[in-house]
């Protein structure tokens, strides 16, 4: 069956190049995606839902797919919503339809592929065959500086991928398979020299995709120049591949080379929350912001990463990853589908040109508060579920007796952020939704009902993980 | 226990019927008022209950965070505050909000008020606090910003919250360091791991201890408006009059008094004496009082009087907790609740009959004009002021004199003070807006409120002066109250407290009767000693703004454009030479991304 959920949106891509109508194609796709992951949801420990078929006999190569765990489900789960979302809020310019929704449905088939496979090979496979038409959306499509966002994501994120690229050969070779399952039953039997090395390499290279400070500066201007879907796909699902790789691979199979890293790592994740954060508080356009927040948010999963390194026995970190994982890419994508409504609506996202359009668009206002405030981490939605996990795995083995380590310095340091992201958050809403009207809030739409229905989806997600985060819990116990 | 749960959720249910269906019928505010009256009927039936029951809201192997209810003489005697004086705002609001435009969105904002803070009453565990801790922040914020086209309303709500931020930062670290010192999150099982930890670790205890409330305290500090984040509060005055009653006066501002008592409680209050937070937690609340008295001394918006006089009076509650007199500080909680709550209401008369004139100089003479609402406010002012033997106010600034007299006699002297500044600043309000003769046209054609409002005053009026002898809920919230009677010195705080009031009342009627300005100008006080101005400009603009750009700035151009931009840049020139060879650069990208899956290819194959 997960064949099937994979296969349809690549398949529905191709019957859209062969003409058949782009919208519809892409919503119809995306909504029996839902129903299917939805169902896997309830079903996943069924094997009914694992898939191989050999592709190649030497080296044994595996067309697979498979839940290994409640991990998995949850990515998917994620991708299929936030796929839903991405193709009911974007509106395609006039005669690009097939390219808008088609590139749309391939990033969330490459998506849905990377995090169900469990061979090596299409693991990462199915990752670059999103990111394709990640760049040529953002190349052709995009807005603004397309051209030089689009060079500079497909650069960094090309040369991300070859050092990940060796690093998981390097695994390969070690463990000798290329079934993911397979090769997490030899963990321990790689020898600490080369665990360094594979750990080092599987940071950058992952983490390059999941814009880990100083590998970030990609992010920002290509989801402020990208298409509404394609920021709303590769800011809430795609870039979450780096993370799951790390969770999947790297924490299993090279702890103690992750070990040597754990400073560097903590380092480089202030610089996520602390650095980038304040880069964040000076941009004035909200979709600069936006992609600079997403960036920043990224600190508070690699935490709960460092935590699992620092205590592998640590039983928090990795829940809290994960549901932080999911909080995160459902908020940005309903701040990106959002904003875009705000520029279609106003004509701008540049700070200083907006005010007041509460007044005229109080549904917008409303929704886009609710994402807001998700993305700060306030209780009763999905992010602060994640955050307080977080915080609450760094110092799950502090007890007063031997002082505050270095992971839980770092997170003190950390919690700063969350005054970090209301500083920028609150002014943003404070400089678009609050205030008098000006000339280009003044007469701005509101969303239609239909506009609602995307939106609705997500808000309703993370309601669902805010209020009782043992529904996400649950499946990874 | 079921009531207990209905008590919780029930606003919360009402507010999201409110903003989902009601919105546009106009049923709101009428079903808000219901659920309002309806919390306060179950919280009287819980008084002086004890249980509790909770679900587990995240689990992750055998650990788990739960939402919990606590029932306990303190939460059910807070309850007794929180909805009772709710209720009354809620039903005059009724009145003051009717020509408003978004009621549906005010009412809403209300009770989900009413669900924040009943969630921090009942709380049993820590997390919960904290969860409910920023939900209350989150209404405050819709609440300060209900008029948000108006810039001052936007910028006080997002002051409100940020503040607020920079406090449960503290709060946040403070929770984590005493899970990590006790091994709990239920305050139950707090004070067991506190003493465990204290055996093993008797020399590093107090230190560790100390470092953990204090970082506790910055929430509280946070949200009760404590130096050095005051500035919130006065702003906060831009919301609804009502709001800043419920709110900004009685109860949410109290929460960190509730929460750090709660927290002394929990662990046992031996484990606070002679601790050095607990040192400076007193100091922050003594002067955070003595600041914010001489600021209200200065302030010519009735509102922003009365918000000056709930820092101080906060300041004094803080100050009975750091002097391990928690109880007091209760105590003068509860009392405080019900007269400031009815000020508020009363200024909120006044504002509504004035056309919305706040300005103390430009009213006068409402006495005659405002009966009910002028003898209602002058039965809080009493309370506030503490006239001996016959208002709640009295006992319970008798109660923090003592603890303060019993604790630290410098502290007890700013106190003193303090009593003095705040008849004097009050007797200057009332005898200027209420006494005299009408200095605006919009005074002079004041007339008294009608009876949606007046009757919640009278109500308050009656609990301003008798709430003290309730012993019903007040021997909930205090279980130690009585202990501190005829302590030493009692009749050196009594004659103290009537030298303070005697004195400000004089000063501020010879100095303020007949007057039509200020004599008195101290630009210091006025201006609330620049702190505002240091922190919008010094702060903000100056550093955390430019610390901003700087940080921007290295971004772009050392890491974005000299570390990786040469990459980029080398790659762009690779990409022209293919725009030379093909028209457009798609084939570029294709190509870079063809070359990443062939090397894949190569990789696994050989």
């Amino acid at each position: 069956m997960l064949l099937l959920l994979v296969f349809l949106p690549i398949a529905a891509f191709i019957t859209i190049l062969f003409g058949s109508p782009a919208r519809l194609t892409a919503i119809a796709t995306a909504a029996i995606n839902l129903v299917l992951g939805l169902v896997a949801v309830s079903s996943w420990k069924s094997a009914f839902w694992a898939f191989s078929v050999p592709v190649l006999e030497k080296p044994a190569l595996n067309l697979a797919f498979g839940f290994s765990d409640g991990m998995s489900v949850i990515m998917v789960l994620l991708s299929v919503i936030v796929t839903l979302a991405a193709v009911l809020s974007g509106k395609a310019p006039a005669g690009r339809e097939k390219l808008y929704f088609g590139s749309s449905l391939l990033i969330s088939g490459g998506a849905l592929g990377a995090f169900a496979a469990t061979d090596l090979f299409f693991f990462f496979a199915f990752h670059e065959l999103a990111l394709i038409p990640t760049f040529l959306m953002i190349g052709i499509l995009g807005r603004g500086d397309r051209r030089e966002a689009a060079w500079k994501i497909t650069i960094y994120l090309g040369l991300g991928s070859i050092v990940l690229l060796a690093g998981l050969v390097w695994l390969a070779n070690l463990t000798g398979t290329y079934n993911m399952v397979e090769m997490v039953k030899a963990a321990g039997s790689i020898d600490p020299v080369a665990q360094k090395g594979i750990a080092g390499l599987l940071i950058i290279g992952f983490g390059t995709l999941v814009s880990l400070f100083p590998f970030h500066s990609w992010a920002a201007p290509a989801y402020a120049s990208a298409p509404a879907p394609v920021a709303m796909l590769h800011a809430g699902v795609l870039k979450k591949f780096g993370l799951y790789g790390l969770l999947r691979l790297a924490i299993p199979l090279v702890p103690e080379g992750l070990q040597f890293w754990l400073t560097p790592l903590l380092v480089l994740l202030l610089g996520n929350i602390l650095w980038v954060g304040w880069v964040t508080i000076s941009q004035k356009r909200l979709d600069l912001m936006l992609g600079n927040s997403s960036v920043m948010h990224m600190g508070y999963i690699f935490l709960a990463i460092a935590a699992l390194i620092a205590f592998p026995e640590n039983p928090l970190a990795r829940s809290a990853a994960i549901v932080l994982m999911f909080a995160h890419g459902i908020s940005i994508a309903l701040l990106f589908g959002l904003a875009d409504r705000i520029e279609r609506n106003t004509g701008s996202l540049d700070l200083q040109d907006l005010g007041g359009l509460a007044k005229s668009a109080p549904g917008l206002a409303f929704l886009f508060g609710i994402a807001a405030m998700a993305s700060i981490g306030l209780p009763g939605l999905a992010n602060f579920s994640g955050e307080i996990l977080v915080f609450l795995s760094a110092f799950k083995t502090y007890n007063g007796t031997s002082g505050l380590g270095p992971v839980q310095i770092t997170c003190i340091l950390s919690i700063w952020g969350v005054v970090i992201s209301a500083v920028y958050m609150l002014r943003a809403y404070r400089n678009i939704f609050q205030g008098p009207a000006v000339k280009a809030t003044e007469a701005a739409a509101d969303l239609t009902f239909a506009d609602r229905i995307p939106a609705t989806l997500l808000v309703l997600a993370l309601f669902a993980v805010g209020l009782y985060p043992n529904l996400l819990l649950n499946l990874l116990n | 226990m079921n009531l207990a749960w209905i008590l919780l959720f029930l606003p919360l249910v009402v507010a999201a019927v409110n903003q989902l269906v009601l919105k546009k019928t106009g049923l709101a505010p009428i079903v808000s008022v219901g659920s309002a009256v309806a919390t306060f009927v179950i919280a009287l039936l819980m008084l002086g209950k004890v249980g509790s029951s909770h679900f587990a809201w995240a689990t992750i192997g055998d650990f788990s965070i739960n939402i919990g209810i606590k029932l306990d003489q303190l939460s059910t005697g807070m309850m007794i505050v929180v909805t009772g004086v709710g209720m009354l705002v809620h039903i005059f609001s009724l009145a003051y909000m009717k020509d408003d435009g978004a009621k549906a969105r005010y009412f809403t904002g209300l009770s989900l008020f009413m669900f924040s803070m009943t969630g921090i009453v009942l709380a049993d565990n820590f997390i919960m606090t904290f969860i409910f801790w920023e939900l209350v922040g989150l209404s405050s914020y819709l609440l300060i910003g209900h008029w948000y086209q108006k810039d001052s309303a936007a910028d006080a709500a997002k002051k409100a919250f940020l503040c607020n931020r920079v406090g449960d930062f503290g709060f946040m670290v403070g929770i984590l360091m005493l899970w990590g010192i006790t091994g709990h999150l239920t305050f139950d099982g707090m004070k067991d791991g506190l003493e465990a930890f204290k055996l093993a670790n008797p020399v590093i205890f107090s230190g560790v201890l100390s470092a953990a409330v204090l970082c506790i305290f910055c929430g509280a500090v946070g949200k009760s408006a404590q130096l050095p984040l005051h500035v919130w509060l006065p702003d906060a005055m831009e919301g609804p009059t009502p709001v800043s009653a419920l709110i900004h006066a009685a109860t949410m501002v109290a929460a960190g008094v509730y929460m750090l008592f709660r927290l002394q409680f929990t662990l046992g209050f031996e484990h606070f004496e002679g601790l050095p937070a607990s040192t400076i937690i007193a100091w922050t609340g003594g002067l955070t009082s003595l600041a914010a008295a001489l600021m209200a001394t200065q302030q010519d918006d009735i509102k922003r009087v009365l918000a000056y006089s709930t820092l101080s009076q906060l300041g004094y509650m803080v100050m009975a907790v750091g002097l391990v007199s928690g109880e007091a500080g209760m105590f003068h909680l509860f009392t405080h609740a019900w007269f400031k709550a009815l000020l508020f209401l009363g200024a909120g008369a006044v504002i509504h009959a004035c056309h919305h004139e706040q300005d103390i100089w430009k009213m006068g003479g409402l006495l005659k004009k405002m009966p009910i609402t002028g003898i209602t406010f002058a039965l809080g002012t009493a309370a506030l002021i503490a006239v001996p033997y016959v208002t709640s106010g009295f006992y319970s600034k008798e109660e923090i004199l003592a603890a303060a007299y019993g604790g630290n006699k410098l502290l007890f002297g700013i106190a003193v003070f303090v009593a003095f500044l705040t008849t004097f600043y009050m007797t200057r309000a009332f005898v200027v807006a209420f006494l005299g003769k009408s200095r605006s046209e919009n005074a002079d054609h004041a007339h008294e409120v009608g009876p949606l409002m007046w009757i919640p005053l009278a109500l308050l009026a009656a609990m301003a002066i008798g709430s003290a002898w309730l012993t019903g809920p007040l021997n909930a919230i205090d279980p130690r109250l009585h202990a501190h009677e005829h302590l030493d010195g009692h009749y050196v705080i009594l004659g103290a407290s009537i030298a303070a009031l005697v004195l400000g009342l004089l000063a501020g009627y010879f100095l303020y009767s007949g007057k039509d300005k200020d004599p008195v100008s101290i630009p210091l006080f006025r201006n609330r000693f620049y702190i505002d101005e240091i922190y919008d400009k010094g702060l903000v603009r100056y550093f955390q703004d430019a610390f901003a750009a700087i940080i921007a700035f290295f971004d772009e151009f050392i890491i974005n454009g000299l570390i990786v931009g040469g990459l980029s840049r080398a790659a762009e020139s690779f990409g022209n030479i293919f725009r030379k060879v093909q028209s457009g650069s798609l084939q570029g990208y294709a190509f870079a991304f063809g070359l990443g899956v062939i090397l894949v290819v190569y990789f696994t194959a050989f």
